[in-house]
Parts: structure tokens; C-alpha cells; sequence
């Protein structure tokens, strides 16, 4: 059993909490995740780690409440325990050598984009974040970034607050204006990251991506969370699991991962209604 | 003592009804009542020089348990298997008895065999259900040793450790004990209650069991040395599954048997309301001829699969799978579609919807006919494929059961532990590594492979281990 130390909510979709892990704790880096399950008969979700501290032995998640599984979890309080808490898994993010680069978040992604943003800022890059949300209300880790980066530039979809559109556009703008960048990282819902890798391609800046797809045990062992990388023109298949989840943006088959995100879309939908259900009946 | 029994065949185990069992979760073979147990021990001829022996990969002493059963001392039957395996309930279970013990049975010569896994299933069940003597506790001798994986050579080397006093701590990937007992083999073949007992007697015995910890993430060999652990015995078995590398494998409905499995078996999918999704009913083709393939197809029909396939490149004759399972397979209705290739999975795409809900998924898979040409070096017939027989074989859902290989995070992360080029890790006989202080046994070692023998594997190491430390 896991205990959450903390609880926080960041918007109203969007939850943070700190699982006491010893273990994962001092191992974690950013990039990597861990996988959980609420209780017993519960389903294995995937997280990315946003932050952790070692010598206090705790693993932060953020997670957007979108399925049951998330819902369950949201509903646990602080001082309460989770059945099951396992990591680090996966490779870390890749930051040696790096002198100047632009991170790009969406929504959710950028609470796993920001302890890449802190790391790279420790080791002296400097850091452009660019981190887009689709309206003011669900803004999250605005001050966070502003610490990690030295410009930061915030996007809603509504123009409900900083500049109006996608994180394409500025990152277009700091293209054409002769920004040179070491690489650009972007992580969050597989279509920005797609045009992000689109918009990056003509300038040459390598361009990592970060998968986050439906896996299982997250060893390598179920084969679920498979994607095809295309290198030279040849089709490569790879476990974000255990080779990623970072991968070269420019050879992620995002079409495909797309399909393969979407597979068990009617039965998540039928088992967020019945949670919802579920729960609304105890307040009653 | 009764006189021997002459029948030619043995005592036909008792099951659930094809048509019955095809539609639930239940164990299909029943076991044998005491009477039936008596009979079948009876047309053991107790052979002086023991041919059934040497075909158990742990030397189980085959005659003398089969002679305690004829005088219905089933307690005494059960200790005698229990001196050489520690895991009977499941090994009669799940073990190739036609091609080990039994393959030797001079009985087998005219006629059946004797039952010999049937009458080993007997004894561990007739013992769960009546000694409740507790197990032994050996007192502390004071050394530590770490287990890596609770599959059966983890286990059984534990038991075996702890039998001899050793403090034992067996660390577990997943979140429940038991490898791919738990979450390979299906419950209607061995049931979990049956591998939980066997995890809770090595509880009772002393040895820790850590789940949700990955050996190669969370903690390293060279960690677990620091932490006090004199040796590391790594059994993580051969978890990573492989694909065909055919057009098509990335559309959704198309699964590695291990990730249906797990689902269906440790997440246990196959429950009304799930947790976890599987996709349910529909026509499943299952690649593949092995065990594997056999539960991955017969767990498609229990979650309500119109139409189950087995696709298999050679004929019956080269089916690696347990004979036993595959009759099963026949009788629940899985059509067998032998001496046929998967060259291409097919995905449906509506050019005019985008948003069409089955685009991307599976819509049938493109095989093509085989036929057997010459032997290769193992003697196998080499699968040709016949030239302009393709056709489309028409499902939605396909899954992958062409093996599995070992994972390489423990490899990747442990300087000094030497893999051959298949993944697995090169070891002495006594299942020492290149890497002093640790030692390793069953698939990841062997690549896939039986129960049976990864648990003589750690058998063989828990000794190994005893002398080296013991020699310290």
C-alpha cells in the first residue's frame, strides 16, 4: 500500500498528488513513470513522474480525470493509501549536452514537461517553454515554468488568457525570427505533438516526442503499448515501455499510435459513466 | 495388496461437458475420486528399474507414491512427491506428461499408460483439501538470499532455500505472485487458488515476498548485494513477447497472446464488468501451436467468441502443444486451421469517414497454404508455402502466440551477466552465471519452455546456491 501524502487540484480536471515510494523516489528522472492500480481488481494505469524527492521518498503524479480509473483515484483523500505504486519504468528523458532548447506542453503533458524544463535549467540549458491549454480555467504550473524557463510563453485555444491559438504558432514565430534551438521536446496529446514534429521538420531541429499509450504491466512483456517508428523507410516496431517513452519525433507513425489510442474508446466511455454513476449514487 | 489392473487404458479424467465448459471460467478437468485414484494406481506394474523416472525432469519416485496410493495412504503418496517437487497440484496439472513420465510407462507399450500426472494431481489436491499440517519452519541460518521473478523456478527455489534455513525475500514485477502461473495459464486450466496456496505455504515458511518491484528498475543485482542478499537467483522468465514482422500487426484488435492473456487472467478481464478491457466475441484467429496458443484460443470462446481459429504453419503431427489440451481444443469447437501462413493482417479504412468507429481495426488476415518439405536440423518438416493459395481468413481479431523471449532489463542493467544471442543467460549446470553470487534457471535461461523444468532449474540452483554460500 502507497500513501498519498498530498492532494492538490490543479484545475478542475486535472489532479496532483504525492505517493509515498521510497523506492521509485530514488530511482525517478524525469521522463520516466511509474504504473498504478486504485485497489484490488483495479485496472494498471501508466503516469509519468512530474516530480519527486528523494531524501522525503515521494513520487508526484498529475493526472487528468478522464477515464474510471482516474475518477477512483481522484476520489482518494490525502493520508489515504493506493494498492499499488511501481517504477521507475522507462527511459529517462535525454538532456546531456544540451545548450538551448524549446519545450512544448499540452495541456496535462506539461506537468511531465516540467521536470524535464527544471532539469535541463540545473544542468545550464536554457530553456524557451511554450505550454498551451484549451482555456484560462485549466492552466496549470504557470509560476513552475516561469522558475524553469527563461521565456515562457502560455497559449489557450479561446484566448481566455496569454496569446490566442495553438503552440505551433509560436514556436513558427521563434523559427522564423532565426531562434536556433539545440532540440525541441513536446509532450502532450499525440496531435499537437504531430504538428509540432511538422512545424520543427523544415528547420532541422532534432524533435523528441514523448508516448504515452495503453500498456499493461509497462516491462515489455504485454507488447500493448507497441508503435512503429519509420527509419530510412523501413518499419520498426518498438515498446514505449522499455524504448521509450521518448522517441525521435520524426519517426513516430503518429497516425497509427493515434488509431491505437482509440481502441477500447467504447468501453472506456461506458466504464466512465458507470464510476460516474457509481458515485453520484453514494453522495445521494 | 490388490492384484494389478490389466485395463489397456487408463481411468478417462472427469470433465465439465465440452459444450458447458466452452461458456465459463471453470477447471474443465474435474480430478479423480479416491476410488478411480485406487483403480488407476493399480495398472502401475511398480517396473524394478523405473523407466517413468527418468522421464520426470525432477526424478520424482514415480512407483513409490503410485504403491502408497494403492494402499490408500494418500498422505504418505504426497509426502513422497513432495521429497522432489514442491509445486504437485500444479505440475499434474500442467506438465507434458505424454512426453515425459508417461512417454516411458511400460504400460504405454499395449495400450494407455498409467495416469501417471492424473494420479500426482490426485494426491496434491487429496492433501490441500485434507492435512492441514502446517509446514515445517526451518530455523534461521542467518543468510540472505534474494529471488528475482515468483514464476515456478522462483518459487521453487525459495521453497527449496527456505527449506534449508536460508532467509529468503522473492521480488515480484507485477502486482500479485505467481509468473506466468497467474498471468499466463488460465483459471480453467489451473485455477489461482491453487498458486496462492503454494505462495502462502512459502509465507508460512518465512520467505518475504516483494511485489511491485522491478529488478533492473527499481532495485539493481549490484544493489541487492549491498543490501545484505549473499546470492540473487534470477528467474524472470521470458516475458517479451514476439511478433510475426507481417503488414498489419499495429491495427487494433491484434494481440500478443501475452498481453490477452493478462488481461484476461491476472486483470481478469473476463468478468462482467471488467476493469480492464478485452475485446469479447467476434471471429479470433490465434497464430500459433503451442500451449500458449491453445489457452489464448479457448479463452477467446469462454469471453464469447463466435468463431475460434487456431493458425498453425505445419500439420497436427508437429503441434508442440500438450495433447491433452489440444483434444480439449477440438471438443470445445476451436477449428484448427493447420498447414497455413498469416502473410498479411488486413484493417478496415472508410476513405469517405474518417471518424468511421471501425477504422483501424482488424478486418480479416491474408494466409497463405503451406505444405511439409524436407526435415530440418531438428528434424522438423520445413513448412513451404504452396504458391497463388492465399486467401482471407475472415476476423476480427488476431493473436500473436509465435513464443516469447527473455527480457532483457535485468541483462541490460547487471555488469557481468553474460546472454547468448537469443536473450537468455549463460549458465553452468548448476545454473551459476557469469557473475559471482548469481544464478539463474527456467525461461530465462532456457527461452520458453515448461513449468516443470524451470522448477527443476531452481531446484538445481537453490542447491548451488546452499554450496556456495555454505563454502563462503
Amino acid at each position: 500500500m502507497y500513501k498519498i501524502l498530498k492532494k492538490a487540484e490543479l484545475n478542475p480536471t486535472v489532479t496532483m498528488m504525492d505517493i509515498y515510494a521510497p523506492l521509485v523516489a530514488k530511482k525517478a528522472q524525469p521522463g520516466q513513470f511509474i504504473i498504478l492500480r486504485v485497489d484490488d481488481e483495479g485496472e494498471r494505469i501508466p503516469l509519468t513522474v512530474a516530480g519527486f524527492d528523494k531524501d522525503a521518498g515521494w513520487v508526484k503524479i498529475i493526472f487528468q480525470i478522464v477515464g474510471a480509473t482516474t475518477m477512483k483515484l481522484n476520489q482518494k483523500k490525502e493520508g489515504e493509501y493506493i494498492k499499488d505504486f511501481v517504477g521507475p519504468l522507462g527511459v529517462e528523458t535525454h538532456t546531456d549536452g544540451l545548450e538551448k532548447v524549446c519545450i512544448v506542453g499540452g495541456g496535462v503533458g506539461c506537468a511531465i514537461a516540467l521536470p524535464v524544463a527544471q532539469k535541463l535549467k540545473d544542468s545550464g540549458c536554457e530553456v524557451t517553454s511554450i505550454i498551451g491549454f484549451r482555456s484560462k480555467n485549466l492552466l496549470i504550473l504557470e509560476d513552475e515554468f516561469k522558475k524553469a524557463s527563461k521565456k515562457l510563453i502560455v497559449m489557450t485555444d479561446d484566448g481566455s488568457y496569454g496569446e490566442k491559438g495553438n503552440v505551433c504558432m509560436p514556436l513558427n514565430k521563434l523559427f522564423e525570427s532565426g531562434e536556433k534551438f539545440d532540440k525541441v521536446i513536446a509532450i502532450g496529446p499525440l496531435v499537437m505533438m504531430k504538428f509540432v514534429v511538422e512545424a520543427t521538420k523544415p528547420y532541422n531541429i532534432p524533435c523528441d516526442v514523448s508516448m504515452n499509450p495503453i500498456m499493461i504491466d509497462g516491462t515489455g512483456m504485454c507488447g500493448g503499448c507497441r508503435l512503429t517508428l519509420i527509419k530510412d523507410g523501413k518499419r520498426v516496431t518498438k515498446f514505449a515501455c522499455v524504448d521509450g517513452p521518448d522517441f525521435n519525433g520524426y519517426e513516430v507513425d503518429f497516425d497509427e499510435a493515434m488509431s491505437r489510442s482509440s481502441m477500447y474508446s467504447d468501453f472506456e466511455r461506458h466504464s466512465y459513466e458507470k464510476t460516474c454513476n457509481l458515485f453520484k449514487k453514494e453522495v445521494k | 495388496m490388490a492384484n494389478f489392473n490389466m485395463k489397456p487404458d487408463k481411468n478417462p479424467m472427469p470433465s465439465q461437458d465440452a459444450l458447458v465448459r466452452a461458456h465459463n471460467f471453470d477447471e474443465v478437468a474435474l480430478g479423480y475420486t479416491e476410488e478411480m485414484a485406487i483403480d488407476e494406481a493399480l495398472r502401475c506394474l511398480s517396473c524394478k528399474n523405473m523407466p517413468c523416472v527418468d522421464g520426470c525432469p525432477v526424478k520424482i519416485h514415480i512407483p513409490e507414491f503410485i504403491a502408497k496410493i494403492k494402499e490408500g495412504d494418500f498422505e504418505g503418496a504426497y509426502q513422497i512427491i513432495n521429497k522432489s517437487s514442491s509445486l504437485p497440484a500444479v505440475c499434474g496439472r500442467v506438465c507434458p506428461q505424454e512426453v515425459q513420465c508417461e512417454a516411458k510407462c511400460v504400460r504405454g507399450i499395449k495400450g494407455e499408460s498409467v495416469g501417471i500426472g492424473r494420479l500426482e494431481r490426485f494426491v496434491a489436491d487429496w492433501h490441500n483439501a485434507h492435512a492441514d499440517n502446517e509446514p515445517e519452519i526451518k530455523e534461521n541460518n542467518g543468510h540472505k538470499v534474494a529471488v528475482v521473478g515468483s514464476g515456478p523456478s522462483g518459487l521453487t527455489c525459495a521453497g527449496d532455500l527456505a527449506k534449508k534455513g536460508y532467509q529468503v525475500t522473492v521480488f515480484e514485477a507485477l502486482h500479485t505472485a505467481g509468473g506466468v502461473l497467474v498471468y499466463g495459464i488460465p483459471e480453467f486450466r489451473l485455477p489461482k487458488t491453487i498458486v496462492q496456496k503454494e505462495v502462502d505455504n512459502l509465507t508460512k515458511m518465512g520467505v518475504k515476498i516483494e511485489t511491485n518491484i522491478v529488478i533492473g528498475k527499481t532495485l539493481t543485482i549490484d544493489e541487492l548485494f549491498k543490501m545484505g542478499f549473499e546470492a540473487v537467483f534470477v528467474g524472470s522468465g521470458a516475458g517479451l513477447p514476439n511478433f510475426m514482422g507481417i503488414p498489419g500487426e499495429s491495427y487494433k484488435g491484434v494481440y500478443s497472446a501475452n498481453e490477452f492473456l493478462t488481461r484476461s487472467n491476472l486483470m481478469k478481464s473476463y468478468l462482467n464488468e471488467p476493469e480492464t478491457p478485452i475485446m469479447k466475441g467476434g471471429k479470433v484467429a490465434v497464430v500459433g501451436g503451442g500451449n500458449v496458443a491453445m489457452d489464448a484460443a479457448r479463452t477467446a470462446l469462454r469471453l464469447g467468441a463466435d468463431k475460434v481459429y487456431i493458425v498453425y504453419r505445419r500439420s497436427m503431427d508437429e503441434l508442440p502443444a500438450r495433447k491433452e489440451e489440444v483434444e480439449h481444443a477440438i471438443e470445445e469447437g476451436i477449428e484448427f486451421k493447420l498447414l497455413n501462413n498469416p502473410v498479411e493482417i488486413l484493417g478496415y479504412n472508410n476513405p469517405d469517414d474518417k471518424k468511421d468507429a471501425k477504422n483501424g481495426f482488424v478486418c480479416g488476415m491474408k494466409c497463405i497454404k503451406m505444405e511439409l518439405g524436407e526435415p530440418d536440423e531438428q528434424g522438423r518438416r520445413r513448412p513451404v508455402p504452396v504458391e497463388g493459395s492465399e486467401f482471407v481468413l475472415d476476423v476480427d481479431t488476431v493473436i500473436i502466440s509465435i513464443g516469447t523471449s527473455p527480457n532483457p532489463l535485468i541483462k541490460s542493467t547487471t555488469e557481468g551477466l553474460e546472454v547468448n544471442r537469443w536473450g537468455g543467460i549463460i549458465v553452468e549446470e548448476n545454473g551459476a552465471t557469469t557473475k559471482t553470487g548469481v544464478y539463474a534457471g527456467g525461461d530465462a535461461v532456457t527461452g520458453a519452455a515448461t513449468v516443470i523444468s524451470a522448477m527443476g532449474a531452481g531446484k538445481v540452483a537453490a542447491d548451488a546456491i546452499d554450496e556456495f554460500i555454505m563454502n563462503k
